[in-house]
């Protein structure tokens, strides 16, 4: 068991040195540098800032051939030095540690509610099928998928505008935007959050729901469910220790694609809510050519799908013992 | 307190003739399905008893309604509804519950379920969950009729374990399904069905999915087990060598109705309904004892040979591990040789795991083999090595070996018409006109006993026996010389399997065919086979003349697997001594 996380870990890493040099390489696409499209800048604006560039040519090895280049670069990652953002002003670690906070406590949040509401749906939609709740929850499964997750946020700002006439917006009040954690503070996070909470996880859910009454619908079938019946079992309890669990497993299997959303997910829906989330800044990276900011994201993308399937492996061998034996014959 | 149990039992078992006591008793018992507009019957009005300490073997082809009568029992015949009758369940003092008064999801209904009835299935892989472990499963029946610690439950479940002969029960409790074998899946099965001593124990063609030896093993087990504990036993079964060795008392049902009932004896060596007979005479054309040559068609002496196998082997490696590899070998095949002359019908048999399919495999190209040579004579007198890759394929000559495999349901594609799946290695040799296809697919449809009108229908919508039909004749478009049927017949009710094994013939003298039959049903392969090849462990231990092989064993591998077939006479058993 140990001795095949251990491989894994060990894949993992090589994985990550493989993705790095990918993402170096988008880095490295853009003709010329982001230091000379920072000179341009500087020289628009009238100040020549020969020396400054230089130094920074110098810090980042821009004068050196790729693969010093590339060497220097992974240094600084991991030192912690992820770069700096020109587009920004900033450097491209502080601008990641200011929201990742956020984006994860939203995303999480987010995550919690569309598993609380699919997970019980689906399996209702499953046992009942073609009743009127399963038919209810189907449509509503549609329209989830159907509606695009900003036209929602649109009619929900729409709606609350209407109805309290305050817009929401963003996930704090303008008094509590800086502030530090209080009370307060945390009331009026809750005000906002809930929103984009509700926005992404209806589009999820609606999918969940779908694979979950699809599995399920197989599993119920099957005759260790008859043998479980058999025995004497309370249908509920039956349902839920024996088709719902091998139902689930495909879903585990998804865990590893949901990490990367914390940065990815939503970039429509963050942006017409105005959230202080990773999500928007991944987008303006991308249109600006801002590439160590761009770079330094989609390498986290990079690094949290890694992670991601290995959480989702390793849950997956403690939920499917058959996976578990195949894995450690591997 | 077991003991004096069983000594209670023991006597009750003794006298069954002159006490019959009633634990079960079926009356007017009707069973339906409910389609859009109207409701199936599928069960009608059938009426039975069962008695204390007695196996009553419930048989019938598949459709019958055995089954869906055994699940209305439990009342887990869903979606299958009662529609009238009664099911009465006597306790030893006399007092009765009907369980067709019961709500199905009572707790009235689930206190029968498992603690007065249990029951055992066919298919012991996929009715064990496979993500828990038998002790798990065994446990949590224990404890949902009994009330006690999770730690007594552990040591009941043991107990359980052993009392089915599962060596080592203390380790093999916590072992999962899919790490045991079927034969040991079975009486985990059993094991857990008999966790609460149920008075009635529900055997659905519980030895159907398991080999010759592994079957007598459980049967042996079953007829224990049913006399230490006193309880009665409802065995489903389609085969009536099984009902020959097991059954005290014998209901025959057909349509969804009971035909006949009565001891063993009276339906073995007095039947009295038509379809009783047909289904005794079914079965007795398979006999392993009998001296009959197949119909008369026998190979003529000298008969040139077609196949020369000369020391086979092959090796299944696993290669497993990004980082340390590691590699484990399993020899599937141990220098196998063999030789089949035209015209002659050689027999393959062997417990599964054997090595059967893989050496079929292996001779059509589906696998790579480390060593060995296969010749084979083609028709225009050239000679070709099999196992070289593609060898008939670029000779232009694959079509003069075909298969026919073991499962009509999943050896057909389910989105081709009949049409479609017939013509397609027609189509594949790309030198036959449209028209041309279309007849000479009429005509194989013909050959294999099929009306031309289904060309356009899906597989789906035929049984069993005609999809097999629809996949020889898939295999007889082309032309071939020679036919390997994998388990063909295996899945097959007796009757049809006879028809099947007829029509197989019949192809034979007009074509000119030659078959390798594997099957591991001896019975079967005596029937059909001129010569009978016994495969073990890879090894092919033994080869000889059907006759000789059957009567005369040489090995004691072969005795072994002839010792457990079952007879047809219930007077002579030959598996359950008494």
């Amino acid at each position: 068991m140990l001795q095949f996380i251990f491989n894994r870990f060990l894949t993992m890493i090589a994985m990550m040195l493989a993705l790095s040099f990918v993402c170096f390489f988008i880095i490295q696409l853009p003709p010329g540098d982001v230091i000379s499209a920072y000179a341009a800048e500087l020289a628009a604006s009238g100040d020549s800032g020969g020396l400054v560039v230089e130094q920074l040519r110098e810090r980042y090895g821009l004068d050196q051939p790729f693969y010093v280049q590339y060497l220097k670069w992974v240094r600084n990652l991991l030192i912690g030095d992820l770069g700096y953002s020109f587009n920004l002003s900033k450097p491209v670690s502080e601008i990641i540690s200011g929201r990742i906070g956020i984006s994860l406590l939203v995303e999480c949040m987010a995550l919690v509610v569309l598993w609380g509401i699919a997970i019980p749906i689906g399996i209702y939609s499953a046992v009942r099928r073609y009743s009127a709740g399963d038919i209810f929850a189907t449509i509503f499964g549609f329209i989830g998928l159907a509606v695009p997750n900003f036209l929602l946020a649109l009619l929900i700002m729409y709606a609350v505008f209407i109805f309290t006439g305050t817009a929401v917006e963003g996930l704090f009040s303008a008094e509590y935007a800086n502030a530090p954690w209080t009370p307060g503070r945390i009331w009026d996070f809750l005000t906002h959050v809930w929103v984009p909470v509700l926005v992404i996880s209806t589009g999820g859910a609606a999918h969940i729901i779908r694979i979950l009454r699809a599995n399920l619908l197989d599993e119920l079938g099957k005759p260790y469910v008859v043998t479980a019946r058999a025995k004497g079992m309370a249908e509920s309890r039956l349902i839920m220790r024996y088709p719902v669990r091998v139902a689930m497993i495909p879903l585990v299997a998804t865990v590893g694609w949901v990490l990367p959303t914390i940065i990815s997910s939503s970039i429509v829906t963050a942006i017409v809510l105005n959230l202080p989330t990773l999500s928007p800044i991944l987008l303006r990276s991308l249109l600006s050519q801002d590439m160590h900011l761009a770079g330094a994201l989609i390498l986290f993308m990079g690094m949290l799908t890694l992670v991601g399937t290995l959480i989702s492996d390793m849950l997956l061998i403690w939920i499917d013992p058959r996976i578990r034996t195949g894995m450690m014959d591997a | 307190m077991q003991l004096i149990r069983m000594a209670q039992m023991i006597e009750v078992t003794t006298m069954p003739e002159t006490h019959p006591k009633k634990v079960l008793e079926v009356r007017d018992l009707s069973i339906g399905f409910s389609m859009q507009d109207r409701v199936v019957e599928v069960v009608k009005k059938i009426s039975f008893d069962v008695n204390q300490g007695e196996i009553l073997c419930v048989v019938g082809e598949s459709g019958s309604g055995k089954s869906v009568t055994a699940r209305a029992l439990m009342r887990i015949a869903r979606p299958g509804k009662i529609l009238n009758g009664s099911i009465r369940l006597y306790d030893d003092a006399g007092r009765c519950v009907d369980i067709t008064e019961l709500d199905e999801q009572s707790e009235d209904m689930r206190a029968v379920r498992g603690d007065r009835i249990g029951m055992v299935f066919q298919e012991p892989m996929s009715s064990l969950s496979p993500v828990h472990t038998i002790g798990e499963q065994i446990i949590e029946t224990i404890l949902l009729h009994r009330n006690m610690t999770a730690g007594k439950a552990r040591q009941e479940a043991i107990e359980a374990l052993r009392r089915v002969q599962i060596p080592d029960p203390e380790t093999a409790i916590d072992k999962y399904s899919f790490e045991l074998s079927g034969g040991m899946r079975q009486r985990a099965m059993i094991a857990m069905a008999l966790s609460c001593e149920p008075e009635i124990l529900i055997a659905d063609e519980p030895t159907t999915a398991l080999d010759v030896t592994t079957q007598a093993e459980i049967l042996r087990l079953i007829k224990r087990l049913q006399s230490e504990l006193g309880m009665s036993v409802i065995f489903i079964t389609h085969d009536m060598g099984v009902v020959a060795e097991v059954a005290d008392r014998v209901a025959v049902m057909y349509h969804g109705e009971i035909t006949e009932i009565g001891t063993v004896e009276q339906i073995f060596h007095k039947p009295a309904a038509k379809y009783t007979r047909h289904l005794i005479g079914a079965s007795s054309r398979f006999t392993i004892t009998g001296d009959q040559d197949r119909g008369g068609t026998l190979p003529r002496d000298g008969a040139k040979k077609m196949l020369e196998v000369r020391n086979l082997n092959l090796t299944f490696r696993k290669s497993t591990g990004i980082l340390f590899r590691k590699v484990t070998e399993f020899n599937a095949l141990k220098d196998v040789s063999f030789s089949l002359a035209e015209g002659e019908n050689l027999g393959i048999v062997g417990e599964s795991g054997s090595g059967k399919t893989t050496l079929v495999r292996a001779l059509v190209g589906l696998l790579k083999t480390d060593s060995g040579t296969a010749m084979y004579q083609s028709d225009d007198g050239r000679e070709f090595d099999l196992l070289q890759p593609n060898a008939l394929r670029n000779a232009g000559l694959n079509r003069e070996i075909r298969m026919v495999f073991q499962d009509p349901f999943s050896s057909l594609n389910p989105r081709m018409t009949v049409e479609q799946v017939i013509a397609e290695p027609l189509v594949m040799e790309r030198k036959h006109s449209r028209s041309d296809i279309r007849k000479r697919v009429a005509n194989l449809l013909d050959r294999v006993g099929l009306p031309s009108n289904v060309l356009s229908r899906y597989p789906h919508a035929f049984s069993g026996g005609q999809r097999q039909r629809i996949s020889i004749a898939r295999a007889l478009a082309v032309n071939p010389r020679m036919i390997i049927a994998d388990e063909a017949t295996s899945a097959l009710d007796g009757s049809i399997r006879s028809q099947i094994l007829d029509l197989l013939f019949d192809l034979q003298s007009e074509l000119g065919l030659s078959y390798m039959f594997v099957g591991h049903d001896l019975g079967v392969v005596r029937y059909f086979c001129d010569r009978i090849a016994v495969m073990h462990n890879g090894s092919l231990v033994e080869i000889g003349d059907a006759a000789s092989v059957c009567q005369r064993p040489e090995r004691d591998y072969t005795k072994q697997l002839i010792g457990a077939v079952p007879g047809t006479d219930p007077s002579n058993r030959r598996l359950i001594l008494t």
